[in-house]
């Protein structure tokens, strides 16, 4: 927070001209004590679709699980070129921008200053982004794509092994392995991310837009953003970060359940997993009402520490020259194979295209606002060269790091060890089948299990903040409560749909989102240049 | 007694503020002491403003007026915040050591059930600052 009053002039920047002024739609109201600032109408059709859904799904368990289920597959199969596609287009978008003049663009107008230092605005981006996936991923994913291209089915129409796979070449099956993963994980995912993020944060810190995901669109529909067609966007984007997050969390303690139940011998049963919803969203509740700097950022920071050690950890105690080593090896191996496995036409690894690559490419893309928008909120006073580095190359450069500690070691302990447990363990607890074979096993499982929990606080604190300001029509200081509201609501839908059944169907219907969002990514895109293009550089 | 007269203002709701803005310009002439508004505002585009510096003009010109309407010297002083809407307390017991004011003068709301929840911003002031606090009922 800054106390010396306004920074400096923000100096010249294009601001777009309108006739809208923020928060002309919104409904101000005093409920008993508290005070609401709700757009309308996004704020109620978001509430009120959201309980429709959790309702039905729960009403109709049998037929919404197969219905949602096979509108995400449809989806991800028929239209895997176009994510595909459209990643590709992302990527190269990004670099572009990295290296051409528009580089020097300032986020927040040409004398901006950043709202926060390198490492602050680093853990905050990194924690909303992926931190929770690596936790989970980062051992089982390179197993499971080593596993399918080095068995003897691998390039047969059952294998699920990327480019075919490499059977009986375990050589050739690690590297595949390593590369299918980051490629998963590194550059495609940031810059689905980038794009939502710049795209939002040019339009509001620099063309005085709102900060909500319509404005995006203001380009292309001019003053009708502000009606209808800005609504349905907004209310997408709502559902998606709702369902996105309240899933997660309900899966998330799942996997947290199974995880306390290997350390400690919590049992595995339904009122351990409410609680620990209970418990992540007590704390998301306490970090929400500290607000952005003592909240999500304070977490975020303790996050990137806690993750660091286990990563150092992992490095000295494993086989340290391998990892090392193993890290460039897989940027090679990436980078070969690179535009064999971007390659959305022609290819005959159609479990992998469209039961991973696809798959993966909508659910980033079904995130994208919600992290998106809350890295435009914290990345004023970056230039555009700067932002990308920051939320492209350097996010990529950690997972590959990442990935690199934990799957590479994990392969070693199967292929060099014989270590049979990680592939006989179920997913969630594979991280910790891999520690295991380490020395104090129950010190970094510990700290494995505290660092999955408070990723998901992070997730649902900043979750909360996103939906808050878009159903607030883009108003940064809306009334603490409802927050509150957002991030309680989140923890029952999640509670409601562990109990009830239907959280399989919800995040296939959350995924699927993915959809409409690939189209609204492509239109940011062209949205970026065209506000580049126009800013002083 | 006093040498400077802090009051924090909402400008999307002056019509509340009246009464506050009308006691702290009577004691400023009593005092003969100037007097610092203070307004905390987000980076990012609001209603008061496409960014700071539009909020911080619009803060200016309410303290220029205050100053001809009472016949008083007034300041203004913009502060921004990552998080108005929860860091409001930190941000005014900071602007009270920056301007420097021994007294605050400031509107309140009639007291309820949230304020057990989150404490209010006048008796922030009060435990964190050396100033003086002057809580005006609207």
């Amino acid at each position: 927070m800054s106390d010396a009053g306004i920074p400096a002039p923000e100096g010249p920047s294009a601001l777009i001209e309108t006739d809208y002024e923020i928060g002309q739609d919104n409904i101000t109201a005093q409920i008993g004590p508290f005070g609401l600032d709700i757009h309308n109408p996004v704020f109620l059709i978001s509430g009120l679709t959201a309980v429709a859904f959790v309702l039905l799904t729960l009403a109709f368990q049998e037929q919404a699980g197969p219905i949602f289920n096979s509108m995400r597959e449809w989806l991800t199969s028929t239209f895997d070129w176009f994510f595909l596609l459209s990643a590709n287009i992302f990527v190269l978008l990004c670099l572009f921008l990295i290296v051409s003049p528009y580089g020097k663009v300032r986020i927040g107008g040409k004398e901006a200053t950043p709202d926060y230092s390198y490492s602050g605005w680093f853990a905050m981006l990194f924690a909303a982004g992926m931190g929770i996936g690596l936790m989970f991923y980062g051992v089982s994913e390179p197993i499971s794509h080593f596993s399918s291209s080095v068995a003897e089915d691998a390039g047969t129409a059952d294998s699920w092994a990327p480019l075919g796979g490499a059977a009986g070449d375990v050589v050739t099956a690690r590297h595949l392995g390593m590369a299918a993963t980051i490629f998963h994980w590194s550059l495609h995912p940031w810059a689905i991310y980038a794009v939502v993020a710049l795209a939002l944060a040019l339009f509001a810190y620099n063309k005085g837009l709102p900060l909500t995901i319509r404005s995006i669109f203001y380009p292309i529909f001019g003053e009708r953003t502000w009606g209808w067609p800005g609504h349905v966007i907004d209310v997408v984007a709502v559902f998606a970060t709702l369902f996105g997050l309240a899933t997660s969390l309900g899966f998330g303690a799942e996997q947290a359940n199974a995880g306390l139940n290997h350390l400690f011998g919590l049992p595995v049963n339904d009122v351990s997993k409410v609680l620990l919803i209970v418990g992540i969203t007590a704390i998301a509740l306490g970090s929400v009402v500290a607000g952005l700097d003592a909240g999500v950022k304070r977490l975020s920071e303790i996050n990137m520490i806690l993750a660091a050690l286990l990563l150092f950890f992992v490095l000295v105690v494993g086989p340290t020259w391998a990892i090392l080593t193993g890290f460039f090896t897989n940027l090679y191996e990436y980078a070969r194979y690179l535009p064999e496995l971007s390659n959305p036409f022609g290819r005959t690894d159609d479990n992998f295209r469209d039961g991973w690559t696809s798959f993966y490419w909508a659910w980033w893309i079904s995130w994208s606002p919600f992290v998106g928008m809350f890295i435009a909120r914290i990345s004023r006073g970056r230039t555009v060269r700067e932002f990308l580095t920051c939320v492209l190359i350097i996010p990529s450069l950690v997972s590959v790091f990442w990935m690199t500690a934990f799957g590479g070691t994990a392969i070693s302990q199967i292929v060099d060890n014989g270590y049979q447990v990680i592939v006989d363990a179920p997913l969630e607890l594979k991280l910790f089948s891999m520690l295991e074979a380490m020395p104090l096993q129950a010190i970094t499982s510990f700290i494995g299990i505290v660092l999955v929990i408070v990723f998901f606080v992070t997730s649902s604190d900043s979750g909360s903040l996103v939906i808050d300001t878009i159903t607030a029509g883009g108003k940064v200081d809306a009334p603490t409560p409802q927050r509150v509201f957002w991030a309680t609501f989140e923890g029952l839908v999640a509670i409601a749909l562990l109990l009830g059944g239907g959280l399989g169907a919800l995040q296939a219907m959350a995924v699927s989102t993915g959809f409409p969002f690939t189209i609204v990514l492509l239109l940011a895109s062209f949205a970026i240049i065209k506000g580049l293009a126009s800013e002083p550089r | 007694m006093y040498t400077k007269i802090m009051v924090p203002v909402d400008l999307a709701h002056v019509e509340k503020l009246e009464r506050a803005l009308d006691t702290a310009a009577k004691l400023s002439k009593l005092y003969n002491a100037p007097v610092a508004y203070v307004g905390v505002t987000a980076a990012a585009p609001g209603p008061l403003g496409h960014n700071a510096a539009e909020y911080a003009a619009r803060l200016e010109a309410f303290a220029k007026d205050q100053g001809a309407r009472h016949g008083i010297s007034t300041q203004s002083r913009p502060v921004v915040s990552h998080d108005p809407a929860v860091d409001l307390s930190d941000a005014l017991v900071e602007a009270v050591k920056t301007t420097g004011s021994d007294l605050v003068v400031m509107a309140t709301h009639i007291p309820n059930v949230a304020d057990h929840l989150w404490p209010s911003n006048g008796g922030r002031l009060a435990t964190h600052t050396n100033a003086s606090v002057f809580l005006v009922r609207s």
